[in-house]
């Protein structure tokens, strides 16, 4: 396991293009793969299939319920059915479609959620996404990864186009640092360590499995070694490295792009709950919506940095100790960029 | 409760006299007053008012499908749309010989695979797909013409029933939109138009007509046809085969009209049969008319 402070990025990417590039690249394997687009297909860049294969590519307009239920009947006609638009228009608007027909229907459909979260930036809070896990994960059925950057999301979306029956991937609109290989394994439903340490698990997905790393490498200046694990898949979740890491650190701290109600926070805190309940701080949209700007202004304004997960890891460190916080509760806070580390 | 018991007769796929129709569908419909009976709750109207229609599109040799080879790949495909008139899905599947007619009797019990909404998770032979939820079911059924016109180009044929209150769900249209944007001349809309819903007439609660006018304006070939009538349902599915020959078309709505409760006299053209079973003491009466 490489040390936490060999972890550089080099570059930006996005993962948005590891979507669309593996859709291109797994549709010479597999000529029943068929993508619906909804007409933001440049977006989410699924694009790239479409002028590889237009013979294969399905436009059904801004209609996003009758794209769900149509890549539903695509499915249930034998076909890797594959539908993508904004995660704020892939989970919601379609939610009935995306119960029945597909995951009762167990269709093998996949849909990309593009542009998630609150690095969508200037578009405002009617685009960032920032609740769908919660819905998507109480799915029967449905399997749901949030890749942590470009190698990632192009390792998971040919990932869930192997796999048979109704999945969602969740990426981006902006570039991310890159720090995964391509040749890393990448297996659904297993999370991965990134750095091993005992005092406190940083359990993070998405973009926030780098500003965990920055964090890790901040909290190792001070003699506090924290496990990293990217936890990619949240459902079927990966119950052997939360309850290893609840039972080595005694305290966790998650990271997510994502409400801190109902996403990785709560999907861990249900296995903790029920196998090596531990303390926890959750780091994610403090309960409200987003608005515009730019990422970088976003994402610090919201306090989804790694200087909130260092303070969370701090917090939690202490109540696993069971003294009182000498921090300020971070869930408390109005906006987090008014929070100063002591 | 020996009166509620099913027989074994199953039917042939094939050319039929309106005679022989007329004796499959009133086993049908027998079947279905039973079966809702034994099972306390369900939809009897609707399902008694699309008898005829699905008698002639199962019997009369207008769907190609193998009751003893399901997934058979060359077969047309039926998407009942209203899942919520599943006991006479149920019932014209048994009599096809999909299953033993005398499962009937389990429907909407525990572990039945006739369940009160088609699930595909019970893998009752000849359902294709779960339906239940309003609008889902066509946009499905689009979703598969697709597949079968567009990507693959074979010669199947999707065959679509929904209620004309279900056209009230705004999805339905995005699936006459791209039904009729597609060209989708394998895809058969059939809208069973009784006027009724749960709370009332149709143009009452919320009108969707005109229907003809909507379908056209959405590049479908509308026919209009007597749901009640064999030669008329004939024409209808006459009129899709043709327009399903060329290599590209419109896609086909055939407006039926119906009755809820079509044919016992006590639930003809009465919206409260929509959701309600037969109590015992008036099945007796039903199949007694049904005789």
């Amino acid at each position: 396991m490489k040390n936490i402070h060999d972890y550089k990025s080099e570059s930006l990417k996005t993962t948005r293009q590891g979507f669309g590039e593996a859709l291109a690249e797994i549709g010479e394997e597999h000529n029943n793969l068929v993508v619906i687009g909804a007409d933001v297909s440049g977006s989410v860049m699924t694009s790239i299939f479409r002028d590889k294969f237009p013979e294969r590519f399905v436009s059904v307009g801004i209609a996003e319920q009758n794209a769900t239920t149509i890549a539903a009947g695509l499915a249930l006609s034998g076909k890797i059915a594959v539908f993508s638009t904004y995660s704020a228009f892939a989970a919601f608007r379609n939610a009935d479609q995306l119960r029945i027909s597909i995951c009762y229907n167990e269709a093998n459909v996949k849909i990309g959620g593009g542009h998630s979260g609150i690095t969508v930036g200037p578009d405002g809070a009617t685009h960032q996404s920032l609740e769908e896990v919660s819905f998507l994960r109480t799915l029967p059925n449905m399997t749901l990864i949030v890749p942590a950057d470009y190698n990632q999301t192009k390792l998971a979306t040919k990932a869930i186009c192997e796999m048979v029956g109704p999945a969602y991937i969740r990426f981006g609109r902006s570039a991310v640092p890159e720090f995964t290989s391509i040749n890393d394994n990448f297996t659904i439903g297993k999370g991965d360590i990134i750095s091993d340490g005992n005092d406190v698990a940083i359990i993070a997905n998405g973009l926030m499995v780098w500003q965990s790393i920055l964090a890790a490498q901040e909290l190792d200046k001070i003699g506090i070694k924290a496990r990293v694990i990217n936890l990619h898949t949240i459902k079927p979740i990966d119950v052997e490295i939360i309850v290893n890491a609840a039972r080595d650190c005694k305290c966790i701290v998650t990271a997510e792009e994502h409400q801190v109600f109902g996403g990785l926070g709560g999907a861990v805190s249900e296995v903790l709950a029920k196998n090596y309940p531990v303390p926890v701080e959750f780091v994610g949209m403090p309960d409200r919506f987003g608005g515009s700007g730019e990422p970088d202004e976003l994402i610090e304004k919201f306090g989804l940095t790694w200087q909130t997960i260092f303070a969370s890891a701090l917090q939690v460190i202490e109540r696993k100790n069971n003294l009182t916080p000498t921090y300020k509760k971070v869930t408390d806070i109005k906006y987090y960029n008014d929070f100063k580390i002591a | 409760m020996e009166k509620f018991e099913f027989s074994d007769l199953v039917f042939e796929n094939s050319k039929k006299s309106i005679d022989e129709y007329s004796v499959i569908t009133k086993e049908i419909k027998r079947d279905i007053i039973k079966s809702l009976t034994l099972a306390k709750s369900g939809h009897s109207g609707g399902s008694l008012g699309i008898s005829e229609i699905l008698t002639v599109l199962y019997f009369g040799n207008y769907m190609k499908y193998n009751p003893k080879e399901p997934n058979w790949s060359e077969r047309d495909r039926f998407v009942l749309s209203a899942g919520h008139l599943a006991p006479v899905l149920y019932s014209v599947l048994a009599r096809a010989n999909f299953f033993p007619p005398n499962e009937l009797s389990t429907l909407r019990k525990y572990n039945s695979r006739l369940q009160g909404h088609p699930g595909l998770d019970m893998h009752l032979p000849g359902i294709e797909t779960s339906t239940g939820s309003l609008g889902q079911g066509v946009s499905i059924a689009v979703g598969m013409a697709i597949s079968d016109k567009v990507i693959d180009n074979n010669k199947r044929n999707i065959f679509c029933l929904t209620g004309d209150g279900e056209l009230q769900e705004g999805a339905t249209w995005e699936a006459a939109m791209a039904a009729g944007s597609l060209e989708l001349n394998n895809l058969c809309w059939i809208v069973d138009n009784n006027d009724c819903q749960i709370d009332g007439r149709v143009k009452d609660i919320m009108s969707v007509y005109p229907i003809k006018e909507k379908f056209q304006s959405f590049n479908f070939n509308v026919i209009e046809i007597d749901g009640h009538n064999y030669e008329d349902i004939e024409r209808g599915f006459n009129f899709f085969l043709e327009n399903a020959k060329s290599d590209k078309g419109k896609p086909t709505c055939i407006i039926a009209t119906t009755f809820m409760g079509n044919g016992i006299s006590f639930m003809q053209d009465k919206y409260q049969w929509h959701g309600n079973p037969p109590k015992p003491e008036q099945a007796i009466q039903a199949l007694k008319e049904l005789e």
